[in-house]
């Protein structure tokens, strides 16, 4: 066994593999696929004060290796979530990761201010980063004052550590990560979505009802790889990559351009179990070459100097 | 909910575009009940991404089968598969519909439409065994698309088949034919699953009738089991109507409760 153990400053992970919001429920659903005790963490699915409707169906497209997702963070709310979730969520090892979000800056806060109450949850994953919330996939995450200044609001509200959850759909994703931690995030987690659409050529009509949507899955790993890298050149906090990680290998990848954890979601939707064994090829390659810890690969990425 | 990595195809029939697959999964099978589904894993590679949701056509102690039309490349993908290969599968999943003794010496109706006739031959045999007695009308576009008829029939089961075209049976809906036939029926309750309008329609016969009728509802889904919140339909609760996971509160939902389209706000 290697050792996976991770420590993000704020907190340990017993590995570098999280569940990532919004394609894990709220945890529980995964519990007769796997165990959760075995992961680095769960981040519930996106917190808004109140319960949240959603978008109108289709909310989901395959594409080639991907999918367009416009779920619009359907969901119960912070109160549900305290009574009904977390009482059995916490009673996991893992670590909980909460992603918040709010339609103003104020709501963010507010969720913060509710769950600082509970027991139970790691640390807050900033949600400024969704595009199927507001018309043409508008967020905070993709203006460097927007999200300078929300990050310290709830920086200020939160009692615990703060991740901010980046947005690929920028020029330059270092000026907003640079922002983040300059205004207090603990850590940065990236990249939510890439803003994307399809249609159907035989009706002429887009195939989401909220027109445009997420991208997500193996087609957008290369660029998420690109935007980890850069932004771990950067910033001094710690950085979790994502996006279309499938398997042991993807993880790596991430892991040596710099991320010291990972988060893994769509791959959730085709192998429930996609986590567990993502961490299980993690230890396989560390063990197949003679690799004691996973420091010994973090932000290793062997770039020449000419 | 179990995840069965390698579910023998032991048995593959084709008539056309449909295809029936018998599948060896005793973990799965035996915890099936009539209006599940399973989750099927076409390829090991990313490309088709994600399972694709069938609903269970049959089931035994240690079988189970699916019955699929050809509609897009993963059911294409899914139709080059030979016998002795294995699926990953996940199942069973979803909520069924309503079986038990109190529909005993009961008439029942079940009305499917094209391949939504895939849950209800399960449907059917599970209701004689607990002896309801159980008609079942069966409509497509054309001949072809009622491979399962002369099954159906060689059960015993009583049949009414329609096609669109006239070439077999009732020419016209299934919903027609059925509107033209209930009055001569009392059933206890009405099953359906097919095309929406045709479901819709089957609602509104039943709700004016006052028979209790129940529907699965197909969808596209990203992970079948509740988390990823794709595959919703405005369903009726007790403090208003919401956008609801056909996964896991269905598929399988009364008339009364859907919200079909239309009828969405």
């Amino acid at each position: 066994m290697t050792d996976l153990t991770v420590d993000l400053g704020f907190c340990k992970l017993q590995n570098p593999v999280l569940a990532a919001s919004g394609t894990f429920g709220y945890g529980l659903e995964f519990t007769p696929y796997l165990d959760l005790n075995r992961l680095g963490g769960v981040v519930v699915k996106g917190l808004y004060f109140s319960p949240r409707e959603g978008n109108p169906p289709p909310r989901l497209v395959e594409t080639h290796a991907g999918l367009i997702n416009a779920i619009g963070l359907q969901g119960i709310g912070v109160q549900r979530f305290s009574e009904q979730i977390l009482p059995e969520l916490r009673k996991f090892a893992t670590a909980i990761i909460v992603n918040v979000c709010g339609e103003r800056d104020e709501e963010y806060a507010a969720v913060v201010d509710f769950l600082n109450k509970t027991e139970g949850i790691t640390a807050y994953e900033l949600n400024i980063s969704c595009p199927n919330v507001e018309k043409d996939g508008l967020c905070p995450a993709l203006d460097p004052e927007a999200t300078h200044s929300l990050v310290a609001l709830v920086k200020k509200h939160s009692s615990r550590p703060l991740i901010t959850k980046l947005s690929p759909n920028v020029t330059d994703i270092v000026e907003i990560a640079l922002s983040a931690q300059e205004a207090g995030s603990d850590a940065l987690s990236l990249v939510n979505t890439f803003l994307a659409m399809a249609i159907n050529p035989e009706t002429r009509m887009p195939r989401l009802a909220n027109i445009l949507g997420g991208l997500s899955g193996p087609a957008i790993k290369p660029i998420a790889l690109r935007m980890v890298y850069q932004v771990a050149q950067r910033v001094q906090i710690p950085v979790i990559g994502m996006g279309g990680i499938l398997s042991g290998t993807d993880a790596l990848e991430f892991l040596i351009a710099g991320a010291k954890a990972v988060e893994v979601g769509t791959a959730n939707f085709v192998d429930p179990e996609a986590t567990v064994k993502i961490i299980q090829g993690i230890d396989a390659f560390c063990q197949d070459k003679g690799i004691k810890t996973i420091q010994e690969i973090i932000g290793t990425v062997r770039v020449s100097e000419d | 909910m179990i995840k069965d990595p390698q579910a023998l195809i032991f048995r593959i029939k084709r008539w056309e575009d449909y295809y029936l697959f018998a599948l060896e999964s005793p973990q799965i099978a035996s915890r099936a009940v009539p209006g599940q589904f399973i989750m099927v894993r076409i390829s090991p590679h990313p490309y088709p991404l994600l399972r694709r949701p069938f609903s269970i056509h049959d089931a035994s102690k240690t079988h189970l089968e699916i019955f699929f039309q050809v509609t897009g490349i993963g059911t294409e993908l899914l139709s080059q598969r030979r016998e002795n290969d294995s699926l990953d599968i996940l199942g069973p999943l979803g909520k069924g519909f309503t079986t038990g003794p109190a529909l005993a010496e009961k008439e029942v109706v079940a009305v499917g439409g094209g391949r939504g006739i895939a849950p209800l031959y399960y449907l059917a045999q599970v209701l004689r065994s607990e002896g309801a007695s159980i008609r079942i009308f069966y409509g497509g576009q054309t001949l072809k698309d009622l491979p399962l008829r002369e099954k159906i029939e060689g059960d015993g089961f009583p049949l009414h088949c329609s096609t669109d075209d006239g070439s077999y049976g009732f020419k016209g809906l299934v919903s027609d034919y059925f509107a033209q036939e209930l009055h001569k029926m009392n059933p206890s309750r009405i099953y359906s699953c097919g095309p929406e309008l045709m479901m819709e329609k089957i609602a509104s016969l039943a709700r004016n009738k006052n028979i209790p009728a129940e529907f699965s509802l197909e969808s596209i889904m990203g992970c079948g089991i509740g988390a990823c919140w794709s595959c919703v339909k405005r369903i009726q609760k007790e403090e208003g109507t919401e956008w609801t996971r056909i996964c896991e509160e269905g598929p399988v939902f009364n008339g009364e409760d859907i919200l079909w389209q239309g009828e969405e706000p």
